[in-house]
């Protein structure tokens, strides 16, 4: 399954967009059991693509939250594609696509 | 060859490698360690936007809680009705304050809703970028349980 969770629904012609992203966020200023420091893995850009179009971009930076959580909202409706996509800093990428509601 | 042409070639070289090292435009909402690894929050602003003189606004509104008991996931949104070009958000007291920029294309609301880290009590702002001019929202907020580690 993907690690990205999305709902979309159509709000009289504002799309309505909550997504969840399943990611560890290490700040790497956290130590473990030993004392060592974990490295840093974090989730650095984030698009989000309706229909082809790009329709909201972000960059994080590590003090965004374990599983960010994102909410945004752009003009679309009901039926239209919607696929948002991650990559971290080490390069993994992932996305999901969904209908909007 | 001689010493002249040598030179040249030397010089060339060295050209080209400085423009390769020259810190490209980037585009906004794009990760960069220029931006986002800054100790102080106005060299984030002026490495992500050009400029850092800001204006405090009140159509800029910032929603984070007053106390966190948690600091690892705090609620923060930034939503304006000024035409937003983006919107970033700044975590004073973090080693890097800035957590999040956002692209807003024409056709997107002006809004942006995240969870943020804070390594302790904070002043939190949003800044909007609209018209090139950067204005801003600030708000404490007091955290119980710090959320970065150590």
């Amino acid at each position: 399954m993907s690690s990205i969770r999305i709902k979309a629904k159509d709000r009289k012609g504002l799309v309505d967009v909550k997504c969840l992203m399943k990611h560890n966020m290490e700040t790497g200023l956290r130590k473990d059991k030993s004392g060592k420091k974990i490295p840093e893995h974090w989730i650095q850009d984030v698009s989000a693509e309706s229909n082809g179009k790009v329709v909201f971009s972000a960059a994080f930076n590590t003090s965004i939250s374990k599983d960010p959580y994102l909410s945004f909202a752009f003009s679309g409706k009901k039926g239209d594609s919607l696929k948002i996509s991650w990559k971290d800093n080490t390069g993994v990428t992932d996305s999901a696509e969904t209908v909007i509601k | 060859m001689d010493r002249r042409s040598v030179l040249k070639i030397a010089g060339a070289v060295s050209a080209a490698t400085g423009a390769m090292f020259a810190v490209p435009r980037m585009a906004l909402a794009a990760y960069s360690d220029a931006i986002f690894k800054q100790k102080a929050g106005a060299d984030a602003l002026q490495n992500a936007f050009g400029a850092n003189a800001t204006t405090p606004s009140d159509q800029v509104k910032l929603k984070a809680p007053d106390i966190a008991e948690n600091g690892a996931v705090v609620p923060v949104s930034v939503e304006t009705d000024m035409d937003a070009e983006s919107i970033a958000i700044l975590i004073t007291e973090n080693p890097s304050p800035l957590a999040i920029t956002a692209d807003i294309p024409a056709g997107t609301k002006a809004m942006v809703k995240t969870r943020c880290r804070m390594g302790k009590t904070t002043q939190v702002t949003a800044v909007v970028k609209s018209g090139g001019k950067l204005y801003t929202a600030s708000k404490e907020v007091k955290v119980t349980i710090g959320g970065c580690g150590g």
